[in-house]
């Protein structure tokens, strides 16, 4: 199969979709290009109508994305980085995850929200930062995080086509990152994991960017007998609970490995759900492997040290076994 | 018009926008060499920094943007400890925790965010700060025209002007917003134009000409020190490089090679050393000045690259008081 990179993936599904429907447009700001060149080359080919630079003004963007899709259209907005959703977040948390709701169903809030999350590039705390599961609070907003091009490629075509507003997150250290995408058209259904690595011993729940360093881990626990099972949610809202629950009563044991801050974040979710519905699967206690409950510091030993790594993951995964 | 300056204050600014050259050059050298350092050059904008500041006290705060770093140079920081923030050294003003975004309170650099336009209301509040504590201070707030789009913005010059606070809001007009012309993304020409709107003087200043900066700022200042409230100065600039390093666009791509050329050749420091050569201060004044800065520059890359990098262990301090 041919190989092409997360951000051309996910171009990719950009293109076909305009090409599909009319009523998908882009919009963003500076997206004639985009900061990490996902967008580039698409103004050539739909016009600045349909791939629309706007001003730096978050709130009304995905505001305006949201009065597009109540009247028709199907919005796709890019927010430069996840840590700007913190100044659309009226628009995101009150209008758009409930204004559908509020008018019993008379429209939809068909939009999406791209944005790159995550740490690895010494952008300090403003640049950083991985708030996916803030939105995976608030009913009525899907949100989705990626691992892999096929994935981005398919769940990006998903979420255009979901009739909920959808926020997509995007990794900014995976948007290099080479994988197997088919030529052609598919779909990823949104809320249903995927198992990257099979294993009996544990289970490794992890997002984005933690999968790859769960399945660097669950390499290294493999030459020490240890076999570590990965699962990636792949959408965070709604969440696949019946893979991980299926995982953890084959191998009796769960980690769940995260890029945000620790305290209320996914790893606590996952943690209660199984608690409440899977505990007497579990041979030996939840372990949660999470930034530590900081700001993401700007020197770069500062930032190695916030953001779990693959020794970290699997030093919990053998403190379990 | 022409704008008469004593002689000690031509050559205070002069030095001030050598040095913020040099440093900036510096620091491109350094990233170009490997270093990981977060850069929005403001080579070509080094007049505003260096004009407005030298109207400031020593206690009036100021709140930079995040292009280049002429403000804490211009209220005396030094230079070495700025360049080992910038690196993420234990020796920087923060620790190596913010980077680009330091602060240095002792001098009244506040820190500059990276949330653009987010800036302004904090400015507004020192204001109010000061005018509750009758302290006499005044702040210099500075942003781009792009975040003159944001809600803060227009948020933050009501807020201001209503309240009469001494607040000078200095915006840098570089005529883009990252890689959008501004008048693709801004309704009006002049960004001082909106100052009519909140009911404060607005004024349009030639950016390349620092002393034209220097006097705008002084009619600012002494209305803000006299109790009389916020003023608007947009100066009209230009940045010879990129948004930030990685942007190749933007030579020959969203900006023509013949419009940048045209405002390097109207560079802020040629036109004062042409000014003060005409005067009759003799060139060799300047090159001493020159060479002076060149050393300083030196000695701060000696100190920031032996300086230690931080113990992980101070990413947990600060998080709470
Ligand atoms: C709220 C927010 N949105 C977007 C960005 C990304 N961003 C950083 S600088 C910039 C362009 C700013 O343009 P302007 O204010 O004119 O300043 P300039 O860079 O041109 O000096 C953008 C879009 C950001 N940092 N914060």
């Amino acid at each position: 199969m041919r190989e092409i990179t997360y951000a051309e993936a996910i171009r990719e599904a950009l293109r076909e979709e305009m090409a599909r429907d009319e009523r998908v447009f882009i919009m963003g700001e500076s997206i004639n290009y985009g900061l990490f060149g996902v967008t580039a080359g698409l103004r050539d080919e739909f016009g600045a109508e349909r791939v629309r630079n706007a001003p730096i003004s978050e709130a009304s963007i995905v505001g305006a994305a949201l009065g597009a899709a109540l009247t028709g259209m199907r919005p796709v907005v890019e927010i430069m980085f996840a840590d700007f959703l913190f100044c659309a977040m009226d628009s995101i948390a009150n209008e758009a995850a409930k204004w559908r709701y509020m008018i019993a169903g008379q429209a939809s809030a068909s939009l999406v929200i791209r944005t790159p999350q995550g740490s690895g590039l010494g952008m300090g705390c403003h640049h950083s930062q991985s708030p996916e599961w803030v939105f995976a609070h608030f009913p009525g907003l899907k949100v989705v995080a990626p691992s892999t091009p096929y994935d981005a490629k398919g769940l990006l075509k998903a979420s255009i086509r979901d009739d909920n507003p959808v926020i997509f997150f995007e990794h900014k250290m995976l948007y290099r990152m080479k994988g197997p995408v088919p030529d052609g058209e598919y779909i990823i259904p949104l809320g249903k994991a995927d198992v990257k690595r099979e294993g009996s011993d544990a289970t490794i729940v992890a997002t984005s960017l933690m999968v790859h360093r769960a399945l660097e881990a669950a390499e290294e626990l493999a030459k020490e007998g240890i076999s570590a099972e990965v699962i990636d949610p792949r959408t965070l809202s709604p969440l696949d609970k019946d893979a991980i629950l299926e995982s953890v009563r084959k191998t009796g044991r769960l980690i769940i490995a995260e890029e945000a801050c620790k305290t209320g974040g996914f790893g606590a979710e996952v943690a209660a759900m199984v608690a409440e519905e899977a505990i007497d699967a579990l041979d030996a206690p939840i372990r949660r492997v999470a930034a530590f409950d900081v700001p993401i510091p700007f020197s770069p030993p500062l930032e190695d040290y916030v953001i779990p790594n693959k020794d970290r993951i699997a030093e919990a995964v053998r403190s379990v076994v | 018009m022409i704008i008469d300056v004593p002689e000690g204050v031509m050559l205070d600014l002069y030095e001030k926008m050598v040095a913020t050259r040099l440093f900036d050059l510096k620091v491109k050298e350094l990233i170009e060499k490997g270093h990981r350092i977060l850069y929005h050059s403001g080579v070509g904008q080094e007049a505003i920094p260096a004009g407005v500041c030298a109207q400031l006290r020593r206690e009036d705060y100021v709140v930079p943007y995040h292009r280049g770093w002429g403000y804490m140079i211009a209220k005396g920081m030094d230079m070495g400890r700025i360049l080992a923030e910038l690196l993420g050294k234990a020796s920087g003003y923060c620790k190596g925790k913010a980077g680009t975004h330091m602060a240095c309170l002792e001098l009244g650099v506040l820190g500059k965010t990276g949330i653009v336009g987010a800036g302004l209301p904090v400015a507004v509040g020192a204001a109010l700060s000061a005018k509750m504590r009758n302290s006499g201070q005044v702040v210099a707030c500075f942003f781009g025209e792009g975040a003159s789009n944001t809600g803060a913005f227009h948020e933050a010059l009501n807020m201001a002007a209503v309240w009469r606070l001494p607040v000078i809001f200095v915006c840098e007009n570089n005529l883009y917003d990252m890689y959008t012309p501004y008048l693709e993304v801004t309704s009006v020409a002049n960004i001082a134009d909106r100052a009519s709107a909140y009911g404060m003087p607005g004024e349009v200043v030639d950016g390349q000409d620092v002393l034209a900066v220097y006097e705008a700022a002084k009619r600012a200042v002494s209305r803000a020190r006299r109790g009389d409230g916020p003023s608007l100065l947009e100066c009209k600039t230009y940045r010879w490089y990129g948004h930030f390093m990685a942007d190749e666009h933007h030579y020959g791509g969203y900006r023509s090679i013949e419009e940048v050329e045209a405002w390097r050749a109207r560079c802020p420091i040629r036109k004062l050393r042409d000014r003060a050569i005409s005067k009759g201060i003799p060139a060799q004044e300047l090159d001493r000045i020159e060479e002076r800065v060149r050393a300083k520059v030196e000695e701060a890359e000696r100190f920031a690259l032996g300086s230690p990098e931080p113990d992980p262990r101070i990413a947990f301090e600060d998080v709470y008081a």
